[in-house]
């Protein structure tokens, strides 16, 4: 266990680097250089003052004295400062809408377990039923469905045609500080309805699918016709000896859906309004905020890779054919 | 491919995703004729009028005519799929079968490169990278591409690997066959299938997120028409006018699910033993 543990850690730190050099290039693909959006067409630089920037920034050393530098700077979570006019450190602007991204997300990967798991299992018991063919109409609308597209239409039901739900925010602005604990709980709750059905449907598909086909191949196999020729009850054919095994891999499968969960955070959160990462990163693209795009890239890259390397321990710990597998 | 073909159209579902493909490439190619007013043509006196029989899908904020932008827009997104699903499957078919022959420490280095690539949400990395460059059509349609030819990579590689060691290699090695030739000769063509299948639900993702930058305002840019962009202006009027934001989306939805069913057919025709569901 411990020689795996090391190997896996020594892949983590590999792509880990991996990924700060991707970033880094891109930084410099910029035409014009890192710099050009706080220079182009502002009167008030002269070539002096440029020549100033470009030194501070430390544009003028080799590349890899500025990779090294920028790697430095990260450990120590310094990610430089923003280009808007506030110039506040980009680590202090990601900070604060962090947690509301994984809120999110976190829910929502919950819900998408909560609704996968029996539906998926119920249709690989009943397989070719009316509801398993339910179950694959979903999985394939999920695939198709354009998630921004989603969203506009739940707002215009629910939030303009019933009046229903708010379509924009975390929570009400006015009068948000008057309320009671639980005022404020059904608040966040209203708000969060729209934003979380979009993410949710979004990342149901490929996990339901997953499920669904996980169970149905497990019901097939040798073992599970020997539990039942046992004569064991149907029952505990399914729940004890053929869940178990169909669900082990899903550990994997949830480790690899979190960057397109992610992802789905910048169109939902820009959409409804929620001040989390996602709309930092758009806003940032629109307003090329260089330094805040970088930093973002970087940390949700680093999100997925701490949370592969998450699920494949735990895989590893519930399966001990894995880790014997890979010494 | 013709038998491949007769089974598609022998299956249901396969049939109909074709027929829906069918009809968007004529859209798509004959636009200028099909579409009943200029998707340009700015008329103050039509603003955001409803569904009519002159304006079967309304009229925009521009007062423009909404099925004419829309069948325009269907040859953008085609034409994006298809170059940034073409670029994809170059890249990944390329790294694929170099790290799947080779073995060794090429494969190391590529399948590590894979591995870093899959880390990165595609939809951070697109933004990332646009936002250095001008948003246009061909800007997307290589960003796209050289974001999502990951799975391609994997595949080929894993096809290659277990048809490396067969006995018709070892024949064209003793003919004195070279690399390359015995890649794209040999081993190549017996990964076509899987290829073929990733190709078809790659072309729905890539409208999808097309769809999505444009939408998002770093895409296809107006007054050039994209089911995306058409639907910013839907967002806006949302009170007001609903055809803005439901049929673009409903054509989005329609050809993705089209794609990516028929990928699944042809998945199910070409390995049997691979349950559709």
């Amino acid at each position: 266990m411990i020689a795996f543990l090391l190997k896996r850690f020594l892949t983590l730190i590999i792509t880990l680097l991996g990924i700060t050099i991707i970033s880094f290039s891109i930084i410099h693909l910029a035409p014009g250089g890192p710099l050009s959006p706080l220079t182009e067409f502002n009167p008030k630089i002269t070539p002096e003052y440029r020549k100033k920037l470009v030194k501070m920034y430390g544009l003028d050393k080799p590349l890899y004295v500025q990779y090294w530098k920028w790697l430095k700077g990260i450990i120590k979570l310094d990610f430089g400062k923003s280009f808007s006019l506030d110039q506040r450190p980009v680590w202090d602007k990601i900070k604060e809408r962090l947690p509301v991204t994984l809120f999110i997300n976190a829910l929502s990967l919950f819900l998408i377990l909560l609704i996968a798991i029996p539906m998926g299992v119920y249709s690989a018991v009943k397989a070719e039923s009316a509801f398993d063919r339910i179950t694959t109409v979903v999985t394939f609308i999920g695939y198709a469905m354009p998630s921004f597209w989603l969203a506009i239409i739940l707002m215009m039901i629910f939030g303009v045609k019933l009046q229903w739900l708010p379509i924009s925010g975390l929570h009400s602005t006015i009068g948000y500080d008057e309320m009671n604990l639980f005022q404020k709980i059904w608040d966040w709750t209203k708000h969060l309805i729209c934003p979380l059905f979009v993410a949710t449907f979004g990342g149901l598909a490929g996990v339901l699918r997953y499920v669904r086909n996980s169970m149905y191949e497990v019901l097939k196999s040798d073992f599970i016709l020997f539990a039942r020729a046992k004569g064991l009850p149907e029952r505990v054919v399914i729940y004890k000896h053929a869940l178990r095994n169909a669900l082990l891999p899903l550990i994997t499968i949830l480790g690899l859906s979190i960057p397109g969960l992610v992802g789905g955070s910048v169109i939902f959160e820009t959409i409804f309004g929620i001040p989390g990462v996602g709309q930092l990163m758009w806003q940032a693209v629109m307003a090329r905020d260089y330094p805040v795009i970088m930093a973002n890239l970087f940390l949700i890259s680093f999100l997925t890779l701490l949370g592969n390397f998450l699920a494949d321990i735990g895989y590893a710990l519930a399966d001990p054919r894995i880790r014997l597998e890979s010494k | 491919m013709k038998e491949l073909f007769k089974e598609l159209i022998k299956h249901k579902i396969g049939c109909a995703s074709l027929i829906v493909i069918f009809i968007l490439v004529v859209l798509a190619l004959f636009a200028p004729y099909l579409s009943p007013y200029d998707p340009f043509e700015i008329n103050v006196n039509e603003i955001l009028l409803p569904p009519s029989l002159k304006h079967p899908l309304g009229t925009d904020l521009l007062g423009r005519d909404v099925l004419s932008r829309m069948i325009y827009a269907s040859r953008i997104s085609l034409e994006v799929s298809l170059v940034a699903v073409g670029i994809s499957i170059g890249i990944g078919v390329f790294l694929g079968s170099l790290a799947g022959y080779l073995g060794g420490i090429v494969d190391q280095i590529i399948s590590r490169f894979i591995d870093i690539m899959l880390c990165f949400p595609t939809i951070f990395l697109i933004l990332a990278v646009i936002a250095y460059l001008e948003p246009s059509i061909l800007t997307i349609m290589i960003v796209i591409g050289a974001t999502s030819w990951m799975g391609v990579a994997r595949l080929v590689r894993a096809e290659i690997m277990s048809l490396k060691e067969r006995d018709f290699v070892l024949i064209a090695k003793v003919y004195g066959a070279g690399t390359f030739r015995i890649i794209f000769r040999h081993l190549l063509p017996n990964a076509l299938p899987p290829v073929l299948v990733s190709a078809s639900l790659g072309l729905g993702q890539a409208i999808l997120i097309e769809s999505a930058l444009s939408f998002l305002g770093i895409g296809v840019q107006p007054p050039i028409p994209s089911w995306g962009n058409i639907l910013i202006e839907g967002k806006e009027t949302l009170e007001i006018a609903w055809w803005l934001s439901v049929f673009p989306g409903l054509a989005i939805l329609i050809t993705v699910l089209a794609f990516t069913l028929l990928g699944e057919t042809l998945q199910e025709i070409m390995n049997p033993k691979k349950e559709m569901k």
